[in-house]
């Protein structure tokens, strides 16, 4: 259970700090407005528009909680979508292009598109079922209404939480380029994560697939 | 695809001035009768090298009559855009070109001695995806890469307007037309934007059958060239003002913003005005309203000269026009450097206060009257023309053709290509280097200039200086 939601933490980490989910532009947007105000802000807008992302994610599969009859068939699918998502980032190499054509301030609606554009929210689904699981939560023998309501308010906690470990990992990483490093670390802390990305997803589908097992 | 951003991706333009100095440039070489084939000359800028300032490689493509003009990069320091969040492009490929065929080859300067000719687009796929024609300046940007046009379709390019198309900056294919309401664009030349602030701005020369065969008199005399300029809505791709400079404004052409992103103006050449036979810089800004005005900050005058001194199309008017044909911007935003090709004269204007240029510097060299000799003895055919500047600031580059037919009308008696360099001191000092002089192969005109790692008309930064 701990265990879960560290993992929850660790994948907000893990976006966070990858420029593809937002960073850099909370930095150009302090710089833009040379308030370091807009910086928080920009964050702020950010966080919204991932957060949005995770839960269209997450919210349909605990609506799917009343039927925990076939508990592990659902695991599996899921399971297995993550897997795809990341076969076809592996495969398609290709860069959403369109990101490039959304307006600079609208950084939620970004956030959302580059988030679920990378299946970002694919990412969380495994660990938010294995926290949803009946062995998990004991749940095996509550009403279909009580049972609906714990998985919805674990599905926002989760999303929540990785969006809040997320915000934070990006907003000190923008923080330091804006106030200390300089722009000069911009590129230098840039990775092309294109492949670990894909990879991680493989990696988390495949792990929920043998836990289901 | 790299792992890291290309080294020469700079997120600010104060960055890009501390990056390592330029090593290679790489220049046009026009065959200008279309009797050769046309190339890219690879020219070692590397000071400790002992082939520096000389042509060290050329690619001279298989096909003729092209007319080799504007060219640019696959990608530059606009990958560092937060909006794309996947710099890994390389700053490797040369987008060249043919502004007479409509042909465009994308050159591989990867080992720049070794450079060679990658992937050709042949004239028929650009016509049909884009119904546009004569391709001409490149700038990388957010999307992919952004070709200007000449012409529109038809023969002789007057079908529909001309405008600007997207290439992908991976695989080169044409996507397609940029604009979803041009408004009241009906010419093209140049263009460029300020990424953050999402604005573009574009300006005019004229439609083909006013420039292929030589500049048409009657047309300029009664202001038939393009006069305006044009700003867009850059990601809804959208005219949203355009600026009449007034007609007698002949040839708005090149358009320079300033690099770093936070300021909201830039400067426009214009050719001749009709009235006066003055050369002119417009100053274009945003003001409080978020309003697009522009202004004239700079003239220049013509000079009186005698008839006889003078080609055909001058004869009438006892004088000779500075005649702007380019005008570039250093990247702190400081020097405009302006070509007036006409005079033979390269000013260096301080546009510390873009509403108020001040002439800090002047070098005199070729000219249709004065002709005045490079200091080292030898003769510079035309006059100064594209001009190129080093990220640093420190070097001035430039080449001597405008455009093969106009170069024979202004200049009948010269030919050749030659490319100089001028060095700017720290107190701003403005003068040509003795030692820097490349001679065209014979039967090679020289026209636009690239630097290595990026230049001042290349790269679009997307954060401010600090």
């Amino acid at each position: 259970m701990t265990a879960l939601w560290w993992a929850v933490i660790a994948s907000g980490v893990y976006h966070g700090l990858n420029p593809g989910m937002g960073w850099p532009l909370a930095v150009s947007a302090g710089l833009m407005e040379q308030r370091a105000r807009a910086l928080p802000r920009a964050l702020a807008m950010l966080a919204a528009g991932h957060l949005i992302a995770m839960l269209v994610i997450l919210l349909p599969f605990s609506m799917m909680a009343t039927l925990f009859i076939w508990d592990r068939e659902i695991r599996l699918g899921a399971a297995a979508l993550v897997v795809a998502m990341g076969c076809y980032l592996l495969i398609n190499r290709r860069h959403p292009k369109f990101l490039a054509r959304v307006h600079p301030a609208r950084l939620a609606l970004w956030s959302f598109l580059a988030a679920t554009a990378h299946g970002a929210g694919l990412m969380l689904l495994p660990v938010y079922l294995e926290l949803c699981s009946p062995e998990t939560l004991d749940n095996g023998h509550l009403a279909a209404d009580v049972l609906m309501t714990g998985t919805l308010s674990a599905a926002i906690k989760v999303a929540a939480v990785h969006t809040l470990s997320m915000t934070l990992a990006g907003g000190v990483l923008a923080a330091f380029i804006y106030g200390y490093f300089g722009l000069k670390y911009l590129s230098k802390t840039w990775f092309n994560l294109d492949i670990v990305w894909a990879t991680s997803l493989i990696v988390v589908g495949a792990f929920a697939i043998r836990l289901a097992y | 695809m790299n792992v890291k951003p290309d080294p020469t991706f700079h997120a600010t333009a104060q960055l890009a001035m501390q990056a390592p100095i330029e090593n290679f440039g790489f220049t046009v070489m026009l065959s200008p009768d279309g009797s050769d084939s046309d190339g890219i000359a690879i020219v070692d800028l590397n000071p400790t090298s002992t082939s520096y300032g000389q042509i060290v490689h050329q690619v001279i493509v298989p096909t003729k009559g092209d007319e080799f003009h504007h060219f640019g990069w696959n990608a530059c320091s606009s990958s560092l855009s937060p909006m794309s969040g996947h710099a890994f492009l390389e700053r490797r490929y040369l987008i060249v070109p043919g502004i007479r065929s409509s042909r465009i080859f994308i050159i591989d300067v990867k080992d720049p001695l070794n450079a060679k000719i990658h992937k050709t687009i042949e004239p028929e796929e650009i016509f049909s995806k884009t119904g546009y024609s004569r391709p001409h300046t490149i700038h990388c940007g957010p999307e992919g890469i952004y070709v200007s046009t000449l012409g529109g379709g038809g023969e002789d390019g007057t079908d529909g307007p001309p405008g600007i198309f997207i290439m992908d900056c991976e695989t080169f294919d044409i996507i397609g037309r940029y604009e979803m309401d041009r408004g009241e664009q009906e010419k093209h030349y140049d263009f460029w934007w300020n990424l953050p602030q999402d604005y573009m701005v574009s300006s005019e020369w004229g439609l083909p059958p006013q420039f292929e065969n030589g500049v048409v008199a009657e047309d300029l005399l009664s202001n038939q060239y393009g006069h305006k300029i044009h700003f867009w809505d850059l990601r809804k791709r959208k005219n949203i003002q355009t600026i009449d400079l007034g007609e007698n404004h002949q040839m708005a052409l090149e358009i320079r913003p300033a690099h770093d992103p936070k300021k909201s103006y830039g400067f426009c050449g214009v050719v001749v005005d009709t009235t006066n036979l003055q050369g002119a810089i417009f100053t274009w800004w945003r003001d409080d309203d978020g309003n697009w005005q522009a202004k004239k900050t700079i003239t220049i005058d013509p000079h009186p000269a005698e008839p006889d001194d003078l080609p055909e199309l001058l004869k009438g008017f006892s004088a000779v026009p500075p005649l702007v044909t380019d005008i570039d911007l250093s990247l702190d935003d400081k020097y405009l450097y302006v070509a007036c090709w006409g005079i033979g004269e390269m000013h260096q204007y301080d546009v510390s206060d873009p509403m108020n240029p001040v002439l800090a510097g002047k070098v005199e060299i070729g000219g249709i009257v004065k002709d005045t000799k490079h200091p080292n003895g030898k003769d510079f055919a035309y006059g100064p023309q594209m001009v190129e500047i080093s990220r640093d600031g420190k070097r001035v580059y430039w080449t001597n053709s405008l455009y093969s037919s106009w170069d024979d009308q202004f200049y009948p008696d010269d030919e050749g290509g030659q490319m100089v360099m001028a060095r700017v001191g720290d107190d701003g000092s403005f003068a040509l280097d003795k030692e820097f002089y490349i001679d065209f192969p014979k039967g090679y005109r020289s026209h636009q200039i690239r630097l290595e790692g990026g230049d001042c008309s290349t790269d679009s930064f997307c954060y401010p200086n600090v």
